[in-house]
């Protein structure tokens, strides 16, 4: 009965919320990256991925596509494209 | 370490909750976790986060945490902190509590007010999406003014909310606490900045993060950044701080947009462009934080 009030940490990550996405998803097109992290500090999933510039990188398993990274990414690197390209 | 181990090793906050595409909270979440670090103790109200952030029987937090009930996030809290002190571990751990908008300024007021009052080492982290969003958008204290919620909606004989916020951030500083700010997660690394200055301060301290809600708000998830930075620019969201009481610092805002280009992004604002006389009455409310904080 107790089992269930206490979870252990990070759990969470058993849920592959990437099935939510409709439409978009975000492709990095790694060409111009200058390594601001910018992308990885604002992502609200926390699934993007990578340590330096020109790797960095969704995890689509998790990505919903709301496309926050489009919009900070100061070197217009990252674009949206359709589901199946 | 394979990468994705890696990956969740370093992130507080992980993926895999069900929160909305774009969700502010979510990202206020990280933004505050991955600054406290894994020396923290988190007590949550009841509210969207705690909902979406522990889908029984996973989490997605790596630091101890717990929920009670709606109305004592503060007083859990202040019970750890206690704990801590008689310990002696209370240099070694951080405890943070933390609400939404409802939890904090209509249901936990109380207790909040008696955390800052005993004078607890707590940061109270209260994230304003202004609205009871987990049950379905009610109006809450912080609901600003002329907002369409489900209970107070726009029609015939009603123009949305009818009272302005809650100015909840005063009201924690009137109690001379050491700390308490407002940001917005449209400004991420001021954010991060005000975090790392809270949980620096021993004693009791304050926070207030804006942050956009996309179902609530009837919004673009893809705008949720754009909005939050808009509240500020248009000055209907002061970013402020407080020292013991005393306002200590304002962001400035440079150029100052007309609330129009706020409101027209947004779904709950939409019954104002048939009406002129409202919409200069939420313009009045800007001018008015202008005054008042000296935001230009």
């Amino acid at each position: 009965m107790f089992s269930i009030l206490a979870s252990k940490a990070k759990t969470s990550r058993a849920n592959k919320t990437g099935s939510w996405r409709s439409l978009k998803k975000p492709k990095y097109l790694k060409t111009n990256c200058i390594g601001c992290k910018l992308c990885k500090l604002i992502c609200p999933e926390g699934c993007i991925e990578g340590k330096e510039k020109n790797q960095y990188d969704t995890n689509l398993d998790y990505c919903k596509g709301c496309g926050l990274c489009v919009y900070i990414c100061p070197k217009k690197d990252i674009e949206m494209v359709d589901e199946d390209k | 370490m394979p990468a994705d181990r890696e990956h969740f090793a370093e992130n507080l906050f992980v993926s895999g909750h069900t929160a909305c595409s774009g969700c502010g909270q979510s990202l206020a979440a990280r933004l505050v976790m991955n600054v406290a670090g894994p020396n923290t103790m988190v007590a949550n109200a009841t509210g969207c986060l705690e909902v979406f952030s522990t889908k029984a029987p996973e989490t997605a937090w790596g630091v101890p945490w717990i929920h009670s009930l709606f109305e004592n996030a503060s007083a859990v809290a202040s019970g750890i902190e206690a704990a801590l002190k008689h310990t002696g571990q209370i240099d070694k751990v951080r405890v943070i509590a933390q609400g939404g908008d409802g939890g904090t300024a209509d249901i936990g007021l109380q207790a909040l007010s008696g955390m800052l009052e005993r004078g607890h080492d707590i940061l109270y982290i209260c994230y304003d999406n202004e609205a009871y969003m987990n049950t379905g958008i009610q109006r809450s204290g912080l609901t600003p003014f002329d907002a369409h919620t489900t209970t107070s909606p726009a029609g015939k004989q009603s123009t949305g909310n009818p009272t302005v916020k809650k100015p909840l951030v005063e009201i924690c500083a009137a109690h001379h606490i050491p700390y308490a700010a407002t940001a917005s997660v449209g400004y991420p690394q001021d954010v991060q900045k005000k975090v790392k200055k809270a949980l620096d301060i021993r004693g009791p301290k304050f926070l207030q993060i804006h942050v956009p809600c996309p179902l609530g708000w009837r919004s673009d998830p893809a705008a949720t950044l754009e909005i939050a930075k808009l509240a500020v620019q248009t000055a209907l969201y002061p970013i402020v701080e407080y020292e013991y009481g005393k306002l200590v610092k304002v962001m400035k805002i440079a150029s100052l947009k007309p609330v129009v280009e706020y409101l027209k992004l947004q779904g709950r604002f939409k019954h104002l462009f048939k009406n002129e006389e409202e919409l200069k009455k939420v313009g009045a409310v800007a001018e008015k934080n202008c005054e008042y904080y000296g935001l230009k």
